[in-house]
């Protein structure tokens, strides 16, 4: 049999009046109703049909990518000019919300912010399944996917590519780990808890976690491993997007042509990872029924920085378009117009406005960071962000140094064929089913932190 | 690498060892297949031949075959480039007036898929009220070329003799290259080239000739380097019935279009050459004549210019 109780884990009855938010919360969290709330949760008729409907589009998505493989990139409406498409900013954009692991886990943590840790697992494996599908959608990119292996024959070490396939493969270890470690005190309240001592999730966590005994000494060496790893995260992090912005900037092209794309792209993905957590932490919240641990303070403080994340976004934005459309170099004039009165138009302002400026409005206002409007906004600014990676990959290419020429005319435009979409909407769909499926077998809420940290409150 | 591809010492080495020994020397298929087995018998006649070593040898005349084409070059001595060179192009614009056969005989002879054009003529006008003229594009084979910089699996090389080519073998199709290139000048086989015999699909790709072009992987003009070896000329430079395009050496001094030859320093420097957008940093090895004292007017090449808008 194994031991139901450590060191941590005292049935110490807590106050009658936890303060939460300047509120007096109803509940009363003991030990036994914060294992009870936060254990995983078998799926609901609501979470077959999501999960249903997740497959659904991965399979389609799959179907599309097995059509590209047999007739090559010919099914997309890429073309010579328009060379990279929604695959590429899909990519960016998945970059771009992985960077939010670090900023949750790490940066607060290393700040000494202490109201994050119940966002902390939902941030982490929002970074995981993100820079996952990154790698897979680069490969879906790529024309001769099955000579990836060249990049480790040939690899020169030259090319931003390069650096990017050595920063983003780091980081994806990084994140891993950090998701893991932490897990490992709630794996053995999962192995006590699970009531038949068998079964497949059982299985998963012994594997993974059954070498925790929960001794001072674990507990001390994954606090230090935690702390080495939220160091290392930041630079490596700061790295990944800044790398993946060089892969637009190294190049001469009009829009891309700017030494302010790494803090550019860094500040994009900041915000779109805060959205991105914003909109997890009110679903999981909802069907998991978890309004005692991700409460309305979460939210508050959440918006907050979703505001000045955006602030700092915008100002980013001001930079890379207001300097060049003050000269109008003439070879970046056919770019910007494009972008403000142009074709790009209704999209470019869609993402400035929609994207950035009116979430901003809502969550400045304390009623904006209730809930459910810092779940429209964190949509809108999670839209707005994946329509902007496209606005900043495309029309560059679409408006070349010479003239577009000598060419059949669907090379002088862009719209994504079925495939393509297909394809992009199936990873999008593919990295919502890791994140469920991980919250289907793991809390998304730490328990173990979360019981340490109610200890701490009661004792204060 | 398949057999046919042998190096081209190897194959010189197989041709003395067989006009030496006469025996049935290596089981590789070379050109020379055939020759030492029973059926051949010697005829008699004897012809002298001279070795690679400098040697005089005598080879009965039943054992010479022709060989119809020389083997590709292997891909390490084609990423090497030919020795002493330094390949340049002189694009006289004041003579161009569209007429692409260019374009037409660079496609044909690269079997290039029908939706693509190496080599590109532009209607190019650099203000309001300058007048306009025709430019065509090939690859301009920098010297700082940005494709290469970019390219993370070494697909793309510079080599020796300036010239800039593509291993369609190694290349993933990332297509960063194309974006890299300022000049647009790099295309996408989309799709396998609809021009491809089934012939010439089957051939062993060589970076010398770009031949055959592969589905997933970019290609671009290649300066014909396989014609540069037999000491003829890029097939758009003969194509050219105004001889608007001078291909020569910069070492040699000297450019030609087949017709006219000059000195190459002279020429830019008389006619005020220029390159396209070297403010970049990219030093090109194409070099431009200014479309002053034309033989045509713009107008005469709007003829044969059929863009859709």
């Amino acid at each position: 049999m194994e031991k139901t109780t450590s060191i941590n884990i005292e049935q110490i009855p807590v106050g009658p009046k936890v303060k939460l938010n300047g509120k007096p919360a109803q509940v009363v969290l003991t030990d036994e109703k914060i294992i009870k709330d936060l254990l995983p949760q078998k799926f609901g008729k609501k979470g077959m049909l999501w999960v249903g409907f997740l497959l659904l589009v991965c399979a389609i998505g799959l179907f599309a990518y097995i059509r590209q493989l047999k007739y090559g990139l010919i099914v997309t409406n890429m073309r010579d000019y328009a060379s990279w498409g929604i695959y590429i900013s899909n990519f960016v954009f998945f970059v771009a919300i992985s960077l939010v692991g670090s900023l949750i886990t790490a940066v607060l943590r290393l700040t000494g912010v202490h109201w994050s840790t119940p966002l902390t697992r939902i941030a982490e494996i929002i970074a995981v399944a993100a820079i996952t599908f990154a790698a897979i959608i680069i490969i879906v990119d790529m024309g001769r996917p099955e000579r990836f292996y060249n990049l480790g024959l040939y690899g020169r070490l030259q090319s931003p590519i390069i650096w990017d396939v050595v920063v983003i493969t780091t980081y994806f270890f990084i994140s891993l780990i950090l998701l893991y470690i932490p897990l490992l005190p709630d794996m053995k309240i999962l192995l006590a808890n699970d009531p038949e001592k068998k079964g497949f999730f059982y299985r998963i966590y012994k594997f993974l976690g059954s070498f925790w005994k929960g001794t001072l000494l674990q507990f001390r060496i994954s606090k230090k491993a935690i702390n080495i790893l939220c160091i290392t995260i930041v630079p490596v992090a700061f790295s990944i997007h800044t790398v993946t912005s060089w892969l637009f900037a190294t190049t001469y092209r009009p829009g891309w042509d700017s030494t302010n794309f790494g803090a550019y792209f860094i500040s994009g993905a900041f915000l779109v990872g805060s959205g991105g957590v914003a909109v997890a932490m009110y679903v999981f919240r909802k069907f998991y029924k978890l309004e005692n641990y991700i409460t309305d303070l979460h939210f508050d403080k959440m918006g907050r920085i979703v505001v000045m994340l955006g602030m700092l976004y915008l100002y980013f934005n001001i930079n890379e378009y207001m300097v060049p459309a003050f000269k109008m170099k003439k070879s970046e004039e056919a770019h910007l117009m494009g972008l403000f009165t142009g074709e790009f138009a209704p999209v470019f302002w869609t993402a400035i406005f929609g994207g950035m400026i009116l979430p901003m409005i809502i969550l400045l206002f304390k009623r904006g960071r209730k809930p459910f409007p810092m779940f429209v906004a964190g949509s809108m600014v999670v839209v707005g962000a994946w329509l902007k990676r496209y606005l900043i990959v495309t029309p560059t290419l679409l408006h070349p140094f010479l003239p577009m020429h000598n060419v059949p005319a669907s090379y002088k435009h862009y719209f994504p064929s079925w495939e393509e979409w297909a394809i992009a909407f199936g990873s999008l769909a593919g990295a919502l089913l890791i994140i469920t499926i991980f919250a289907r077998i793991f809390p998304i809420i730490p328990i173990q932190e979360t019981i340490t940290e109610q200890h701490e409150k009661n004792n204060k | 690498m398949d057999t046919n591809n042998t190096s081209r010492k190897e194959f010189l080495a197989t041709l003395v060892a067989t006009g030496l020994t006469l025996a049935g020397c290596s089981a590789k298929k070379t050109p020379f297949d055939g020759i030492g087995d029973e059926h051949t018998k010697p005829s008699g006649e004897k012809v002298k031949l001279l070795s690679v070593d400098g040697e005089v040898i005598e080879v009965d005349k039943a054992f010479l075959k022709p060989v119809p084409e020389m083997p590709a070059v292997s891909n390490s001595e084609a990423r090497i480039g030919i020795a002493g060179k330094k390949f340049v192009m002189v694009i006289d614009l004041s003579r161009c007036k569209n007429l692409k056969k260019c374009q037409e005989a660079c496609n044909h002879m690269h079997h290039v898929h029908s939706e693509l054009n190496w080599l590109k003529v532009y209607p190019m006008q650099e203000g309001e009220h300058t007048a306009p003229y025709w430019q065509p594009t090939t690859c301009m084979h920098c010297d700082h070329p940005p494709c290469v910089k970019v390219c993370p699996v070494d697909a793309t090389f510079k080599r020796q003799d300036g010239i800039v080519l593509i291993d369609s073998d190694r290349c993933i199709g990332c297509r960063f290259c194309m974006a890299a290139c300022p000049y647009s000048i790099r295309v996408f086989n989309w799709e396998k080239p609809d021009t491809l015999s089934k012939e010439l699909c089957e051939q062993p790709y060589s970076c010398e000739t770009s031949m055959p072009q592969k589905v997933g992987t970019v290609g671009k003009c290649d300066f014909c380097p396989d014609m540069a070896r037999k000491n003829e000329l890029p097939h758009c430079v003969a194509a050219c019935p105004n001889g608007t395009f001078f291909f020569g050496d910069v070492n040699q001094d000297s450019v030609t279009n087949g017709a006219e030859t000059f000195r190459f320093t002279d020429l830019i420097r008389d006619k005020s050459g220029y390159q396209l957008m070297d403010d970049l940093g990219t030093h090109p090895s194409v070099y431009y004549l200014p479309p002053v004292a034309r033989n045509f007017p713009f107008e005469k090449g709007l003829e044969n210019d059929h863009e859709k808008i």
